[in-house]
């Protein structure tokens, strides 16, 4: 067949690269990562400088001399009042108290969800419902009543108690997480198990759980985040020894005794900040397997 | 004879909504029954109270002779294909086959024999490997049905198996479940919309309406013979012609026309004259050469012409009322022309214009 010349606008619509448009997109886009950005660079450089360096006032500039040594004293060596172990005890504890809580509080929550979206029973919009308003009760309102009820189970102090404080805080939040998640997967499904002879927990188990990934990493992000960061409850459902990574660096940074030390300050937030940091980036990978791992249709 | 499910006074209702009252149904020994209606009439209600995955809120179903009214859905003996399939996303096609059966504890070996034998009879023995994201449409169906028929049930219930699919792989596994039926002779209740898939399927159909059975019969009963007039319109397609006038003395009289009911079979014999709507099969009205010897004959003005192929839609003015005619599909007619129709009355339906059933 002879090509015949066309004439007039043909094929894809040439896009300007350098248009209005995507001057004042980029360019917003821009502005606004310095801002976010640019703190992050003044701690990690700052982190990295030795005491004298800092004292030159030079705040942007890179280090001169870039020392380590304010890492090492941040985790084992600062100082709160006379105990100079650094926050590496906070970091272990912050772990004993973070695994725990995010495992029993998802484990618990999934169920629950699940129990709610498929196996209504009478009642259970109403359980639903109380369940949802505790998400909307302020903290402060029930510090005090958490503090008698864990001290007569006689869990105040321990780091079993801030566990527990942590998993029942997280419930409403997760639960209706799951409860909604599970309620998108097809009630034919659900069905078909049904008739198939499975129950309660072994479609739980074999059909909703593998189908459930890209939800329980949403979850596991959102508690452990939050636990990590957590310092309200840290600080009141604990003692010294059982001090969260949070509250420990509260107290570092804020100990008054001689010099403040920049350098150690920034290296200590850093540290505390990095548990969270490392879940964005590693969950970003796991979060697109888990979406395609679901994403195949009944 | 003995049934092989028998439901008895069922009823049920969500709070203060009465899905489905007083329903009484006895189906056969192998028999393909299919419940008909459009959404909402409690079809797939009623096959979910058979399945146990709804609780009735009286009544008693029995399958087998058995009363299962409390039973699981795994302890009834019966098998269930979905309209969305509702295959385990992350098993394999064998996964999904076995499932049932390793649930029930059935030895390995005993596994694999009936998985191969479903493999085998449903043609889908290549795709056991396979999890159903890789698999088409019809094929996903397939492994539901097998899902079925591993489980070695009496009874099969679909729930509109096919309507997930385009047309014509429909009407493919609608051949299908019919040859399936045949080698297996087990009992199946199918739910569906479509009237094609009712008619060509079942053994006996069961029109269902605001959840009531609105008539229970044979294809050609259906068809020929509707109880009343939501069955009449509701079968056939293009639909009947319906004509309201007055039933004189074994005369029907539309306007001033007047249609002698020569040969038409009276449900009752009571025959007092009546309001009454007469209803006539757009298939059932000849043209042509067939005219002369039709017991009724008409003049009508042609108004719009449908040419489907295989035949040709014809909407006439009869009268004040627009007339629906099937005819031949090389039939050359014209909007604006004039063409004679016959009609046999011993074809058409009467209806009582006050209660809606057949006179």
């Amino acid at each position: 067949m002879p090509d015949i010349a066309l004439t007039g606008p043909r094929g894809p619509k040439p896009k300007k690269r350098f248009s209005r448009g995507n001057i004042i997109l980029y360019g917003t886009l821009i502005m606004v990562s310095m801002y976010y950005l640019l703190p992050l660079y003044v701690m990690v450089v700052t982190s990295l400088k030795g005491m004298p360096e800092i004292r030159l006032g030079n705040v942007f500039g890179p280090p001169l001399e870039v020392t380590f040594q304010p890492w090492v004293k941040a985790w084992s060596e600062a100082c709160t009042g006379l105990d100079c172990t650094g926050l590496s005890k906070g970091f272990w504890n912050s772990v004993q108290i973070l695994i725990p809580s995010v495992v029993l509080s998802i484990a618990i929550a999934s169920v629950n969800g699940y129990a709610l979206s498929h196996w209504k029973f009478k009642g259970s919009e109403v359980f639903f419902t109380i369940l949802i308003l505790g998400a909307f009760i302020p903290y402060q309102t029930m510090l005090y009543p958490i503090v008698i009820m864990l001290r007569e189970i006689g869990l105040m102090g321990d780091l079993w108690g801030l566990v527990l404080v942590h998993t029942v805080f997280g419930m409403p939040i997760l639960t209706l997480l799951f409860r909604n998640y599970f309620a998108s997967i097809p009630e034919e499904l659900f069905k078909a198990a049904r008739v198939d002879g499975a129950g309660f927990w072994r479609i739980y188990f074999q059909i909703m759980l593998p189908m459930a990934l890209p939800i329980f990493v949403v979850a596991i992000i959102l508690q452990v985040t939050g636990i990590w960061n957590d310092f309200l409850f840290g600080v009141i459902y604990t003692k010294p020894a059982t001090y969260p990574m949070t509250v420990q660096l509260n107290n570092i940074v804020n100990s008054v005794q001689g010099v403040k030390e920049y350098n150690v300050n920034m290296a200590a937030t850093l540290l505390t900040g990095l548990v969270p940091l490392v879940i964005y980036f590693a969950s970003g990978k796991l979060f697109v397997r888990g979406i395609a791992a679901g994403a195949v249709k009944g | 004879m003995s049934y092989s499910v028998e439901i008895k006074q069922l009823d049920l209702s969500f709070g203060a909504v009465k899905v489905l009252q007083d329903l009484d149904l006895n189906i056969n020994e192998g028999e393909f029954l299919v419940l008909l209606g459009s959404s909402g009439c409690g079809k797939s209600t009623l096959l979910n109270c058979i399945a146990g995955l709804l609780e009735v809120t009286d009544g008693q179903i029995f399958i087998k002779g058995q009363n299962v009214t409390w039973a699981e859905p795994s302890e009834r003996g019966i098998g269930m294909v979905f309209q969305s399939y509702a295959l385990y996303p992350q098993m394999t096609v064998k996964g999904n086959l076995s499932f049932g059966l390793k649930n029930a504890k059935l030895p390995k070996d005993e596994i694999e024999a009936r998985v191969a034998r479903a493999a085998d009879i449903l043609q889908i023995g290549p795709l056991l490997d396979r999890k159903p994201g890789a698999l088409s449409g019809g094929q996903r169906q397939r492994v539901a049905i097998g899902r079925a028929l591993v489980r070695d049930v009496d009874v099969f219930l679909f729930d509109e198996p096919l309507s997930n699919l385009d047309a014509k792989l429909r009407v493919d596994l609608r051949v299908e479940l019919k040859r399936l039926h045949n080698q297996l002779q087990n009992t199946m209740i199918y739910v569906t919309h479509d009237q094609v898939e009712a008619m060509t399927l079942a053994d006996r159909i069961a029109v269902m309406k605001g959840g009531a059975i609105m008539q229970l019969g044979t294809p050609d009963e259906i068809y020929n013979q509707p109880r009343n007039l939501y069955v009449a319109d509701f079968i056939g397609s293009p639909s009947m012609n319906f004509l309201e006038g007055h039933l004189e003395v074994g005369t029907f009289k539309v306007d001033d026309m007047v249609m002698p009911m020569t040969g038409y079979d009276f449900a009752t014999p009571q025959t007092a004259d009546r309001p009454a709507v007469i209803g006539i099969r757009p298939e059932h009205v000849v043209t042509g050469e067939l005219v002369k010897n039709a017991p009724l004959q008409f003049s009508v003005d042609v108004d719009l012409v449908e040419p489907m192929g295989s035949d040709t839609l014809v909407y006439a003015k009869l009268g004040a009322h627009i007339f629906r005619i099937r005819m031949d599909g090389q039939a050359t007619v014209k909007a604006g022309e004039t063409i004679d129709i016959g009609v046999d009355p011993s074809r058409a339906s009467l209806f009582d214009k006050a209660t809606e059933d057949r006179i």
